[in-house]
């Protein structure tokens, strides 16, 4: 009995102690108070130990961001973010989290039961306290840093350079110079502009010329170093001739503390060169209720510098409670291309507003855009999308379709395109439809043995066949299988 | 093997089935006649399992147990199979990948393994051919752009490779030519076996002069009104259907 009070009493002394002097002040340390200034930007940027340079292109884009109104037109709804109340700056350690795997929402573990995520991995991805500590500290690590280590070699030898935005500023400082900004401007829009001021970290991509990179760049290996927080920005620049196939994301829902994620993606494609960049990104949606999920506003963006050059995004977005996402491409070289593959899966109480610009420039310049928006619960899903042909882009070409599939008939599946052309020798095409799964398809799978479930999934991944073949492999079976997760639950 | 009691459906206030009697036994054919309207193909969309109905009355045994509780897709994994008067399409979904899905899914909830690939295109690649099913048209999607006689010879591939206990083919010789006809009702005799029941419903005697059915039942107004031999379908052709539809009134 006193044994047991004793320990009840030092567990108190000590608990009370460490918030008092130990982890306050550690968390502080790690930590930027709320609220943005320029002091804070500073902040930021000297724990980054970055150049003078990097702080006053921040601070500009900071005073820039203060004269700026957040946009309204997009059909999502939220109530209105107190920017004053977010901390812009947080070392990776600090986040507080669930303290274990019981505090976590049971949908989303029943998620990474469904897609067979290790338990270990589970509680990274919830965002459990010191699990990702764990992690280093145990088996799996040695095995993944090996693998890192073979893949930077390889890497290196073909001259690619892959690494976190921060290492770029400090050792490749004239290419990042040169570049970022270069295709999403300073002051391009509201999120943008923030993310500018303030942003954590993110990849960094230089494919020499000629050079065709010998593997795909997973953002895997590098997510695993450190946390980037939710200001990402990542830059991609592949030089005359060069090939880069790009992953970014993770099939598994990534639970984040931090409700605002405004990442910045800028491309730079030069003459005769192609990147493609593929997103599967499956951020927490909320609870049942549409409580707690993610807000993504996302601007992403490649510029068809060179003639001839190709840039191709596709996504598979399943995440987050609200997205605000348009991956576009500036053709500029003559005989660019830009692509853009989408599908935009929204269930619960999402609210999804993408879709992509493809702004023709350059003569003959081309493009085709093919997006699947599939709607289902009291969710919205819109696919928004400009293409447009400026006077010197004769002979450019456009293909957009353009398809939405609702389940239900609580959910709104919307498309506002724009289309802009001041050269009379540009064409566009356009085609829309929006369907629904019949009850009478369901049935007809059912009556040769398929469950419900196992019917939605079958006509939902046949709906998205044109956008998944154009997904690396391995990454489109893992979609196939989020997708129909996504919709469980959405008939019956 | 099939036995209907006294079935009473409706869709709303509207009364279809208004005191259905059958009895198939196991490995006889049955064919159901009877004017547009009669509620043919409510009786097999009931008997498969299909929302919407009010069962209002009545019971279906299927090997003498009760099946008017059970999904859709349990029914079809005890061997009940319908081949669709107006077959459904699915974009995007090769004809293949949706047989392999159909086939595997009735396999795993019996309990039994799935097929492995080859064993799998080595059984598609049996009955495709016998039923003049290309490879071509194995890789299209399920029934777009396929036409009528197509989609039809697709419906019986896949009762052959489903090998359902009891199959109910609806109106298979709606909108077939007389070659297309004779593929099709080859392709159903050769599956005929002491172990199968089927339960063919068609408007017209045509079909019957190639599958040849043990008895012949109509139908009026929701209700199986008379049944015979084969001789009584010689007999509806002759006479049509005047008598029933004024009984049915
Ligand atoms: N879902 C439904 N709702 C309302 N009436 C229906 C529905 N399905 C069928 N009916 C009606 O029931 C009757 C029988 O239809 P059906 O079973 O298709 O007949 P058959 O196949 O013998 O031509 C018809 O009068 C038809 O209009
Ligand atoms: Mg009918």
């Amino acid at each position: 009995m006193a044994a047991v009070q004793e320990t009840v009493d030092q567990v108190r002394r000590i608990d009370v102690d460490q918030y008092k002097y130990g982890f306050v002040t550690d968390i502080e340390s790690d930590r930027a108070p709320k609220g943005l200034s320029e002091d804070i930007v500073r902040y930021i940027s000297a724990r980054k130990n970055e150049p003078e340079w990097m702080l006053e292109w921040r601070l500009d884009a900071y005073r820039r961001w203060l004269t700026m109104n957040e946009p309204t037109w997009a059909r999502v709804h939220y109530p209105k973010i107190d920017f004053d109340d977010l901390y812009y700056y947080s070392a990776p350690k600090s986040t507080k989290g669930p303290k274990s795997l019981d505090e976590v929402d049971p949908e989303l573990l029943a998620t990474y039961e469904k897609l067979g995520i290790p338990l270990r991995e589970r509680e990274i991805l919830a965002g459990v306290e010191g699990a990702s500590d764990r992690r280093v500290a145990v088996d799996a690590v040695f095995d993944s840093v090996s693998v890192v280590t073979t893949f930077k070699e390889e890497l290196k030898k073909a001259g690619v350079i892959f690494c976190s935005m921060s290492e770029a500023v400090r050792e490749y400082p004239e290419l990042v110079r040169k570049y970022l900004g270069s295709v999403v401007p300073v002051t391009d829009n509201f999120y943008a502009t923030l993310n500018s001021a303030v942003f954590s970290d993110g990849s960094f991509v230089y494919v020499p010329e000629g050079v065709r990179c010998p593997m795909e760049l997973s953002t895997y290996f590098r997510i695993n170093e450190k946390n980037t927080g939710q200001f990402e920005r990542t830059l991609i620049i592949a030089e005359k001739g060069a090939y880069v196939s790009y992953l970014e994301g993770c099939t598994a829902p990534m639970r984040d503390e931090n409700q605002l994620h405004a990442a910045v993606v800028e491309l730079v494609a030069l003459e005769d060169a192609e990147i493609k960049y593929s997103t599967v990104q499956n951020w927490y949606p909320g609870d049942k209720d549409g409580k707690g999920g993610i807000y993504n506003f996302v601007t992403k963006r490649g510029d068809c510098r060179g003639a001839r050059s190709k840039i191709s995004w596709t996504q598979v977005e399943t995440g987050s409670a609200i997205t605000w996402k348009y991956p576009s491409c500036i053709l500029r070289g003559d005989d660019s291309q830009g692509e853009f593959y989408s599908i935009a899966v929204s269930n619960g109480y999402q609210q999804v507003d993408s879709g992509t610009k493809m702004i023709h420039l350059g003569k003959r310049t081309k493009s085709r855009i093919i997006s699947k928006g599939i709607a289902a619960g009291r969710s919205d899903n819109t696919y928004r999308g400009l293409v447009s042909a400026h006077r010197k882009a004769s002979g450019a070409r456009n293909f957009t379709n353009c398809d939405s599939l609702l389940i239900g008939d609580k959910c709104g599946a919307h498309t506002v395109p724009y289309i802009e052309s001041k050269n009379a020798s540009a064409v566009f095409e356009h085609e829309a439809t929006t369907s629904k799964i019949a009850d009478d398809q369901l049935f007809y799978c059912m009556q040769r043995g398929l469950s419900s479930e196992e019917a939605v999934a079958l006509i939902v991944n046949g709906f998205v066949k044109d956008v998944i073949q154009q997904l690396p492999m391995e990454f489109a079976v893992e979609a196939q299988k989020l997708i129909s997760i996504s919709l469980e639950g959405s008939v019956g | 093997m099939l036995k209907i009691k006294n079935l009473h459906a409706s869709v709303g206030d509207r009364q279809i089935l208004r005191g259905v009697d059958l009895e198939v036994p196991t490995g006889e054919v049955h064919a159901i006649m009877g004017p547009n309207g009669s509620g043919k193909s409510t009786l097999s969309y009931v008997l498969a399992g299909r929302d919407g109905y009010d069962i209002t009355e009545g019971e279906i045994l299927f090997d003498g147990e009760e099946i008017l509780d059970k999904p859709a897709e349990e029914r079809a994994a005890l061997g009940i199979f319908l081949a669709f008067q107006y077959p459904l399409e699915i974009p995007g979904v090769a004809t293949m990948t949706f047989l392999k899905a159909a086939l595997n899914a009735q396999r795993k909830a019996r309990g039994e393994a799935e097929l492995t690939t080859p064993d799998f295109m080595r059984r598609v690649k049996g009955a495709a051919e016998k039923l003049n099913v290309t490879q071509e048209m194995l890789r299209r999607p399920l029934n777009v752009g396929f036409s009528g006689g197509e989609k039809k010879r697709n419906e019986i591939l896949q009762m052959a490779l489903l090998e359902p206990k009891l199959a109910i083919l609806d109106e298979t010789d709606s909108g077939l030519d007389i070659d297309a006809l004779r593929v099709v009702s080859d392709g159903v005799n050769a599956l005929r076996s002491p172990k199968r029941s089927m339960l063919v419903i068609t408007h017209y005697q045509r079909l019957l002069d190639h599958i040849v059915p043990d008895v012949v039942h109509v139908m009026s107004a929701g209700r199986i009104v008379r049944s015979g031999g084969p001789e009584l379908a010689l007999e509806l052709e002759a006479k049509g259907y005047a008598d029933y539809v004024g009984a049915a009134a």
